[in-house]
């Protein structure tokens, strides 16, 4: 009864997003402010009756009621609770649900938080919100609908993938959708401003923190789903440069290029028509990575072919947004104005070159990507691009840029001076020299790029420090002042610092990992031993264990420094997941400093032992901790008293804050 | 490989985890005595693709077929073989989708180029629009009456 509940209540929300998709519109054309406040009850109800229907798929799930085909195709009675609710979204139908239910909680939240907007501005966006959503509701309807029936109804189900039985699967897709799906509310109002023709610094204020939420949420899944697949594929790769990779990634960059970019459109009205035409790419963007992962089109021109219901679909509405916004762009964008001006060497000049190499290494992944797609369909001719074609020429792309970053921060707006900013980054510059120098004298005299690019981390991490030692006068001023500017400086300043600081550690991260890493491969039995980088792992025992819904064979290894010194156990396990029949790898994995050690079983060989894969993987865990240190600093920019503006607030204390400012 | 067809969802990683097997993939009996010319075949194996794999190099893959490539590469390493000879031999074989780094020839010309076309592009489009405002739409110093003005503003404030 329930899940028709849902169904029932998602045909509403169809019926409902029409209508936000049209009223609010028709009113802000009519300057009818009736109609323009249907906009807001109409986002928030939308987003409670799609929350009630995902709701019930999820209670279908808990429950595990085997006459929905969607559970008894992703579910199993015996599966731990955790993974029965996850499994709500790790399938093609639920994890369509989820991302409308982000979706149009976005709306929710800019009908909640969007109350200081113009009344205009507000009906547009929310218009603009209810017309994706609808786009992806009838979506689900008519080709992906997680509540069909079965009759009669199995006793058990077909179980979820082993291999999304994990935490992982908790935290990846939500916050990933998060930042999706977050972009639409920039590319809302992108095409808002477009309608009205009206476009000034509030609207990038107002536009900056919600691309900022949507680039913390995508940053951190990312992030995330390169740790899952670096623990959970057995041999600790973090970036394969996988088409469904890079269409999480080209978003990102474009995120990041429209986040910069605002930044000057906000602080100097430069750069409007360029922020707006970003704003509408990052979403496409989205989109097109919904595109090419739904509709099979990845792996064949012909697969996508043989079922195109879909992949049409999408393409369809693909077409229809990123075409329609494009054409409204090119239509309207003459009627705004071009903004501040400035020399080249500034504080815009900066951002310009951010966003010039931003923008050329999105275009390089998404042309790397589709390549072969577009090989095939012209020639016919199979070829394939790989990580090898992607770190030759995005690693190239992107190394300058990371040089440069420390730079843009410190520069002035207008006119900069670039002696004077380097002269004072002599102190950081030299700190990436010296760590250069001795990473490749003490670690690895082979490899120029591990001592370069390590280099390079601690020039961006010091880089982001010097900027606030300068903001805030350290060593020109008393200390005490120079504590007092300190704490005085806009959070939006240290947010900056952050953020850069954790590009630097994760390059570092991902530099010394790949250049430094040391690996083994060897057949052991237990009582045996192997060395790697100063430690001793023996192998002690291999016995059986039995899990709720699987087997598996434990390894228990015995680690030792070479000196001597116990540092305790790692256990490692290949295990079977019975309903299936499928194995998984569960590496075993010890931190040791910024370091692991990563440990993995393979198969039986004809004498009886066993395969152990072992690496070192040194710094590695910056990678993820430099991403972490990024969402940090985009959440401390996030809340700057200045983007706050769209935010409601007693009428006291903004008037206080006022006055204070 | 038992490669199965699965349900894949949007999710990025979920589906990089699905389309990846766990894997096992070099075995120790594979590895060459000679440290060097094991390094070249570790080189050579990951520019090469398994071909019923979705995107993973034959060094990461487990799949028979990877398996009996990785032992092509290294047999013909043995037999005294360049890299290119390797390369050549394993695409004569194969065909150009085995390898995951696309030629350099005329049909990949607009590949390898994107980056430098696109960056020269921007580059250009900056640099013309920087000029044009310098010169044209720039702003031009006050004239006469506009500076008098200026100073009779200012003079009143004060």
């Amino acid at each position: 009864m329930s899940i028709e509940l849902g169904h029932f209540a998602l045909v509403l929300s169809f019926a409902l997003a029409l209508v936000q998709m049209t009223v609010p519109i028709v009113g802000a054309k009519l300057r009818n402010d009736t109609l323009m406040r249907v906009g807001e009850p109409a986002a928030l109800t939308n987003f409670m009756l799609v929350a009630l229907s995902f709701t019930a798929l999820t209670f279908a799930y808990v429950q595990s009621d085997f006459s929905v085909l969607n559970v008894w195709e992703n579910s199993h009675s015996a599966k731990p609770l955790l993974y029965k609710i996850t499994g709500t979204w790790g399938n093609h139908e639920g994890s369509m649900l989820l991302w409308v239910l982000i979706l149009v909680f976005f709306g929710a939240l800019v009908a909640v938080f969007g109350r200081n907007l113009p009344l205009s501005l507000r009906a547009n966006v929310l218009g603009v919100q209810g017309a994706i959503s609808c786009a992806f509701i009838i979506f689900i309807l008519a080709t992906s609908n997680p509540f069909a029936r079965l009759d009669p109804a199995p006793m058990e189900g077909r179980d979820l993938n082993p291999i999304l039985q994990d935490i992982g699967l908790a935290v990846h897709p939500p916050l990933l959708y998060l930042g999706y799906v977050g972009f639409s509310v920039a590319f809302s109002f992108a095409i808002a401003a477009l309608i009205e023709g009206r476009l000034d610094a509030a609207w990038a204020r107002w536009v900056r923190p919600w691309t900022l939420a949507a680039w913390i949420f995508l940053t951190g899944g990312i992030a995330m789903g390169s740790y899952w697949a670096y623990y959970e594929l057995g041999w600790g790769g973090f970036w394969f440069w996988d088409p469904v990779e890079n269409a999480s990634l080209l978003p990102w960059l474009g995120g990041t290029a429209l986040l910069h970019s605002a930044l000057v459109m906000e602080k100097r009205s430069a750069l409007k028509i360029w922020t707006v035409l970003l704003a509408i790419l990052t979403f496409s963007l989205s989109l097109l990575g919904t595109f090419l992962v739904r509709s099979g089109v990845l792996t064949s021109v012909h697969a996508f072919a043989t079922d195109p219901t879909r992949g049409v679909f999408i393409l369809g509405i693909l077409v229809l947004f990123i075409g329609g916004s494009l054409a409204l762009f090119a239509w309207r964008a003459g009627t705004l104005t071009a903004g501040g001006l400035f020399q080249p060497i500034s504080r815009e000049g900066a951002l310009v070159l951010n966003n010039l190499i931003l923008t050329t290494a999105t275009a390089t992944v998404l042309i790397g990507t589709l390549y072969p797609l577009l090989i095939e369909a012209v020639t016919g001719d199979k070829i394939s691009v790989g990580a090898p074609f992607f770190n030759l020429t995005f690693g190239p792309l992107i190394l300058p840029l990371l040089v440069v970053v420390p730079f843009g921060p410190l520069l002035a707006w207008k006119r900069g001076d670039l002696w004077a900013v380097s002269q004072r980054l002599f102190l950081a510059f030299g700190g990436g020299l010296a760590v250069a120098l001795l990473v490749f004298i003490l670690v690895d005299r082979t490899s120029v790029l591990a001592a370069l690019g390590t280099g390079l981390g601690v020039w961006l991490v010091l880089g982001a420090l010097t900027d606030l030692v300068i903001k805030s006068g350290l060593g020109k001023v008393a200390p005490a002042v120079a504590f007092g500017r300190f704490k005085g400086l806009p959070r939006s300043v240290f947010g900056t610092a952050l953020a850069h600081a954790g590009i630097g550690l994760t390059t570092i991260g991902i530099i010394s990992v790949t250049t430094l890493e040391t690996e083994r491969i060897t057949a052991m039995q237990p009582g045996e031993t192997v060395e790697i980088h100063g430690y001793n792992l023996r192998f002690e025992s291999l016995r059986p264990f039995t899990g709720p819904n699987y087997t598996e064979d434990q390894a228990r290894f015995v680690l030792t420094r070479v000196t001597g010194k116990a540092m305790g156990e790692v256990m490692s396990a290949k295990r079977f997941y019975t309903a299936r029949q499928m194995p998984t790898t569960e590496a075993g994995i010890r931190t040791i400093g910024l370091s692991q050690l990563y440990v993995s079983l393979g198969d039986q060989t004809p004498n009886g032992k066993i395969v152990v894969r072992i690496w070192w993987k040194p710094m590695v865990t910056l990678i993820w901790l430099g991403s972490l240190i990024m969402m940090i600093g985009g959440t401390v920019s996030l809340l700057d008293r200045r983007l706050r503006v769209g935010a409601p607030m007693p009428r006291g204390k903004a008037a206080a804050q006022g006055a204070r400012a | 490989m038992r490669r199965r067809c699965l349900p894949v969802s949007f999710m990025v990683f979920v589906l990089v985890l699905l389309s990846f097997q766990p894997v096992s993939a070099l075995q120790p009996d594979e590895v060459l005595d000679d440290p060097v010319l094991e390094a070249r075949a570790r080189e050579l194996s990951a520019e090469l693709r398994c071909m019923v794999c979705q995107n993973q190099s034959i060094d990461d893959s487990d799949a028979e077929l990877a398996r009996d490539l990785r032992v092509l590469v290294r047999d013909r390493l043995t037999a005294g073989d360049t890299d290119e000879e390797v390369i050549e031999y394993v695409v004569d074989r194969y065909g150009e989708f085995v390898l995951l780094k696309p030629r350099f020839n005329y049909r990949n010309a607009l590949l390898w180029g994107a980056p430098f076309i696109l960056l020269s592009f921007g580059g250009a489009l900056i640099f013309a629009n920087a000029r044009h405002r310098n010169t044209g739409g720039g702003v031009a110093g006050l004239n006469a009456a506009e500076q008098e003005q200026l100073d009779r503003i200012l003079n009143d404030r004060e």
